[in-house]
């Protein structure tokens, strides 16, 4: 939380965003508030004349000399009130709109950013962090825009109407109240201030332990086991503790504001009543804009405009806490929508094509299994069409996530179409790299990268990764039924099509023994199926998307080798002429392929057959031979 | 549920107690205030005698301290039972999870708990707070505002008890139309968050498969979908405040009009300039206290989907009890199952296990060996009784395991089990897990056993570093490593090892057997692999097959007559060779 954030541009982004979303109906809310803060801080008028009125005839007793005067006024004031009342329901009905049509584009615009951020934002950002954005944030900013904001500009338009109204009828009373109100805000600014640092203590302290409780609840079984319940224990209650001990004191200094503001408003009557009386007797001349000479008609609503705009201070105390929370999430969720997307200045796409009788290639629109990269050329206008076949090439490729900290150096290699290429290597080696690099979740410092001899920066993203399956080691499936989330590869698929992609993979006769077959839900990440099952599931959302290269990142490495002999015969139906890029801890998932490359720290230090590299006797061999840790 | 949350306030019973006792002195000195200030007005009003207007101003000032202290008091008191509140709920929910068996651990999803044990935690904090506090003051300042109405405005006040009804069944038809509309829209909130977590999770796939404007109206319509309905139950919620308005202004109206009548005609005698300047302030303070409480019963509704999710996890019994006479002393390490059947929950049809009749001698190495989901983890499991078997009976040392007492028997049974899990911490407190008191010599020892000595030593800070959560800075066969050491340094009579080198190479594997097989040979080990080298030289080896035992012999004699452990050994070696795996 970054204090410099949370300052007057924020508020005023806050505002412009709203005013963004709803150009009409925000200045009209506004209105409806200052126009009902102005009319609720009218009755101290019509009091001080009615009560003038009374005051000359009370003792007369005769109301038919002021009564009629009396009615009108009142009945003025009722008009006054129902017009109040209608801006007031106005205003109330639209910040509900309005409040919750802001927090709905916020989260789609949060979310959408998102989907276009690039995968370094995923991979260097804590997860639940992001996730707080949606919810924390959203919420504290929720209290802001619904409740804080209008209650503040309707305080502040109330206590300029109610002070005009004072110097209005007598200055030196307003001094007073002004005196009692400049010492409730230095209160509101040490309490309060304190309050707040507190309440920041205490999401530090419940952060702390949230983490503890999440580590504890993950290893649970663990605990279990090792009888270490009584440890975990004192070490939660030490943690705990520190979060009672923050958050009684948040809450008790915000407790004690309301009371503190409240009591000095009721002597600050007491002082401005004495003060009235003094002015009553003494005969000082009054100093005001109206001119009028003090009276008890001034006094006695005077009291009452003290009230209210005592009131109205403590309502704007009362909400400083909810601005400040608010402010800070709303300038995270600024940040995260000013996270830069993913760039993409790639101008080659994906058609679908048409072969001609001469070979080359036609453009269409309808589908044709025939794909081709559609290359414009910027120097002379013409556009060629090269089929899409999978030939991927790396030269000289050097990457680093991090500046100065290089991952891969000088890595070189070709797949042939139809090709399976491995990658073999301790973690860390670069394997997984190469995949993110093939496509550009990351892009390269230096060499180049071609597909079907295509430089990959100028093929368009999104048509870059459509034609590049890939199957990841942590398996993700989607809250839906099985059959949507094999659909997931190609929306356009049809039930036949993702059932023969879910036989291909193996997956089909478990689902079939599925509560529901195809329609069972999956929610939790598949939290009903086993890893080795979610496994099948994902390769079949591959097949599905049939796409002419495939990325096996340990696809099958929750699988029993037992049941991956079942499988592979499914895994090699897929790879049939597509080509296939390799990750496995498992040396047998990688014998057959055409092209095993051994990894270390980033370089290539040997390439070849399965055969070829055990003749070779170097680290596959030892590798193989189990001398060395795959790890 | 409201018994067992009351349960958890216990040493903040005083502070809960005082509360409300406090917060009624303070109402109570509101309410006299107005009062006194209607005598400081008329003082006023009748040329400010400057000695009555000290008087009543000094009387003024001592209630306005006391209404500072109880109010202060007050919110003492009330930050500490609330907060007490909070902080005893956590630690019954943590150390209830700590009592868990298996079984309920399954039950919960971490996150689930997590938010349990602070978002839940908080609204119920919130609730209590505004319980203690604004419960008991706003009822009771409408009464008290509502009698000192009647004392000072005398027939006037009759005009509340024609506004207060029509408030109160405003807001009470406000909130039963709101509630049922919160209760279902904050469910359809959670899935909303549930699938931007899912997003975010797997956004490696959804960019692979260039899935995002997909993912993004797929969110959208969600988000309408619940903007929608938070907008319908807040539209309804916002009458409330003009509501309140149209009360406060009749009552304006009514007592201005009305009470300069009364005045006026009874030349002051019913009504004074006073009373009708308080009887304002008490119209105020009556329509105000039912917000409050209109407000409160808000707050209340919200809070009690929390509660309810608390209670669940308070409530959550252990289905695993310590015996009422517990043996402490496990004799041996032999393990009997005899015809034992398991299934995970009552309601499931398929048994995890059937009818598993078997017997393993103390000091014996048994090798088990079985497809995913043949149920290898779950027999292991029963044996330090993280399950109880739903038929037949588990013997450990000659005795049935449900007649220990749990802590010692999981002392001699030490498990290592499939999912390893380091915590944040330096890797001797890690080993420390399995003996409080283990010396540095022991801790060495164990490691080496676990050959987890050679690349301990290597580190910077060896055996003082720091492990990262969940061991992200040691890589899976160093985790597995430290793992197996963790469990040594028990000592065990038993040691179960489920899948616990899948990541350790093969020499170094066999090294860590032949080091059990040397070091110490008299306790039993189970050894559950994926490989059939790592179980062939076990003294039996156990094949499993579907929740059942398909066979029980040596390597050689598995080999020749065993097709399942044919088949694996053969998938194996198909090279002649030993894989990894």
């Amino acid at each position: 939380m970054k204090n410099k954030q949370i300052n007057g541009k924020t508020a005023l982004r806050v505002l412009k965003t709203v005013r963004g979303f709803y150009p009409v109906l925000f200045p009209l809310t506004i209105a409806c508030i200052l126009f009902s803060a102005v009319v609720g801080a009218l009755p101290a008028v019509f009091m001080q004349n009615v009560i003038a009125l009374v005051e000359t005839s009370w003792q007369t007793g005769d109301w038919s000399a002021v009564g009629s005067r009396i009615l009108s006024l009142v009945g003025l004031l009722a008009v006054f009130y129902v017009l109040a009342l209608a801006a007031s329901t106005t205003f109330t009905q639209l910040m509900a709109v309005i409040t919750q049509g802001t927090l709905k584009k916020l989260r789609e615009k949060m979310f959408g950013g998102m989907q276009r951020l690039p995968i370094r934002y995923f991979d260097t950002n804590n997860h639940g962090d992001i996730m707080s954005h949606y919810t924390n944030d959203i919420d504290t900013l929720r209290q802001m825009v619904s409740q804080s904001f209008p209650q503040m500009l309707a305080s502040a338009i109330s206590v300029l109407t109610v002070f005009s109204i004072m110097i209005y009828y007598c200055v030196w009373l307003t001094l007073v109240v002004v005196l009692g109100v400049a010492i409730m805000l230095v209160v509101t600014k040490k309490i309060g201030g304190r309050s707040a640092r507190y309440f920041f203590g205490q999401q530090t302290a419940l952060g702390e332990v949230e983490g503890f409780i999440e580590e504890m609840m993950n290893g649970q079984k663990v605990i279990k086991v090792f009888c270490h319940e009584e440890e975990s224990k004192a070490d939660f209650d030490r943690l705990n503790d520190a979060l009672y001990d923050a958050s009684e004191r948040a809450n008790r200094y915000a407790n004690i504001l309301g009371p503190i503001l409240n009591n000095i408003g009721n002597v600050l009557y007491v002082v401005v009543a004495l003060a009235g009386g003094s002015l009553l007797l003494t005969g000082v001349p009054n100093l005001s804009i109206s001119g009028m000479a003090f009276g008890i008609s001034i006094a006695v609503p005077f009291l009452n405009m003290t009230k209210q705009f005592v009131g109205n201070i403590g309502q704007v105390s009362h909400q400083i806490n909810a601005v400040v929370m608010g402010l800070a999430g709303a300038a995270r969720i600024f940040e995260l929508m000013d996270e830069l997307p993913e760039e993409d200045n790639g101008y080659v796409t994906l058609v679908n094509a048409r072969e001609n009788a001469d070979g080359t290639l036609t453009e269409c629109a309808e589908r044709t299994n025939v794909w081709a990269w559609k290359h414009p050329h910027k120097a002379d206008g013409t556009i060629t069409y090269t089929r899409l076949a999978g030939d991927v090439r790396l030269y000289n490729v050097d990457f680093e996530y991090e500046a100065d900290k290089p991952v891969l150096h000088d890595v070189s290699l070709y797949a042939k179409p139809g090709q399976k290429v491995a990658f073999v290597g301790a973690t860390g080696a670069g394997k997984t790299t190469i995949t993110n690099l093939l496509n550009r979740f990351y892009d390269i410092r230096d060499g180049k990268i071609r597909y079907d001899g295509i430089n990959i920066n100028k093929i368009k993203k999104s048509d870059l990764r459509r034609s590049l399956g890939i199957v990841l080691q942590d398996t993700n499936l989607f809250t839906g039924t099985v059959m949507e989330n094999i659909r997931y590869g190609n929306l356009g698929a049809t039930d036949e099509e993702c059932i023969v992609a879910a036989q291909l993979a193996g997956a089909h006769d478990f689902i079939t023994r599925l509560p529901q077959g195809y329609q069972t839900m999956l929610t939790g990440n598949g939290a009903n199926l086993s890893q080795g099952q979610r496994q099948l599931l994902s390769i079949a959302r591959a097949a599905v998307a049939d796409p002419p290269v495939m990325i096996l990142d340990e696809a099958t490495s929750s699988i029993d080798t037992r049941t991956e002999a079942i499988v592979q015969r499914g895994m090699d139906a897929l790879m049939y002429g597509r080509t296939v890029f390799v990750i496995a801890h498992r040396l047998s998932t990688v014998k057959n392929s055409n092209v095993i490359i051994v990894l270390d720290h980033g370089h290539i230090i040997e390439r070849g057959s399965h055969e070829e590299l055990l003749a070779q006797k170097g680290q596959y061999y030892q590798l193989y031979t189990g001398a060395f840790e795959l790890e | 549920m409201v018994k067992e949350l009351a349960g958890c306030i216990r040493e903040y019973k005083k502070a809960s107690i005082a509360t409300p006792i406090l917060v009624s002195g303070e109402v109570v000195m509101e309410c006299t205030i107005p009062f006194i200030i209607a005598q400081l007005v008329n003082a006023v009003k009748n040329g400010g005698d400057m000695g009555v207007l000290a008087r009543y101003g000094a009387v003024l000032v001592v209630m306005a301290a006391l209404a500072l202290t109880f109010g202060a008091l007050a919110g003492m008191t009330c930050a500490k039972a609330s907060c007490g509140l909070a902080r005893n709920l956590r630690k019954d929910m943590f150390y209830s999870v700590q009592r868990y068996s298996f079984e309920s651990i399954d039950k919960f999803l971490t996150s689930s708990l997590v938010t349990r044990m602070t978002t839940d935690v908080t609204n119920v904090q919130n609730a209590y707070m505004m319980l203690i506090r604004t419960a008991i003051r706003a009822p009771l300042m409408l009464v008290f505002a509502f009698v000192m109405a009647f004392v000072m405005g005398g027939r006037m006040a009759w005009i509340f008890l024609f506004v207060v009804p029509v408030l109160g069944t405003g807001l009470a038809l406000v909130i039963s139309r709101t509630m049922p509309l919160f209760r279902k829209v904050f469910k359809k909130y959670d899935n909303l968050n549930s699938s931007i977590q899912e997003n975010i999770k797997a956004m490696r796939v959804v960019k692979s498969f260039v899935r995002e404007d997909y993912e993004q109206k797929k969110f959208d319509a969600a988000a309408e979908d619940v903007c929608r309905d938070f907008t319908r139950a807040e539209r309804i919620l916002a009458i409330n405040n003009p509501l309140m308005q149209f009360c406060i202004y009749s009552v304006m109206v009514f007592v201005l009009s009305f009470g300069s009548y009364t005045i006026i005609t009874t030349r002051g005698v019913d009504l004074d300039v006073g009373q009708f300047s308080a009887l304002l302030t008490y119209s105020f303070m009556m329509l105000s206290s039912l917000m409050m409480l209109s407000m409160v019963f808000v707050m209340m509704i919200m809070a009690i989907e929390s509660g309810k999710r608390i209670v669940e996890v308070l409530q959550e019994k252990s289905t695993l009890d310590n015996p009422a006479n517990p043996i402490h002393e496990v004799k041996d390490g032999s393990i009997d199952f005899d015809h034992v059947s398991f299934k995970y929950s009552k309601k499931a049809d398929r048994m995890a296990l059937s009818n598993i009749d078997l017997h393993i001698r103390s000091g014996e190495t048994i090798g088990i060996i079985g497809g995913t989901g043949s149920s290898k983890s779950t027999l292991v499991q029963l044996i330090s009784r993280l399950y109880d078997a739903t038929e037949g009976a588990v013997r450990v040392g000659g005795v049935d395991v449900r007649s220990y007492d749990i802590e010692s028997l999981r002392n001699q049974v030490a498990v290592v089990l499939q999912k390893n899990i380091l915590f944040s911490g330096t890797i001797k407190e890690n080993l420390r897990w399995g003996d409080k008191t283990a010396t540095d010599g022991e801790i060495v020892q164990a490691c080496r056993m676990a050959c987890a000595d050679e690349f301990v030593e290597q580190f910077p800070d060896r055996y003082d570093t720091y492990i990262e959560q969940g061991g992200a800075n040691v890589s899976g066969g160093q985790k597995q490593r430290l793992c197996i050491a963790r469990a040594l340094l028990k000592k065990p009579k038993i040691l179960i090892l489920d899948d616990s080198t899948s990541a350790v190479d093969t020499k170094t594997d066999a090294k860590i057997r032949s080091a059990l097989r040397s070091y110490i040979p008299e306790t039993t080990k189970i050894i559950i692999a994926q490989r059939t080298a790592s179980v062939e030289d076990a003294d039996r080896i156990i094949v499993m097959d579907g929740g059942a035992i398909n066979a029980v012999g040596t390597h050689k004699e598995l080999l020749a007559t065993n097709a399942i452990y044919r088949e694996v050994y053969t998938s194996q070696n198909k090279a002649g060779d030993d894989d990894e795996e």
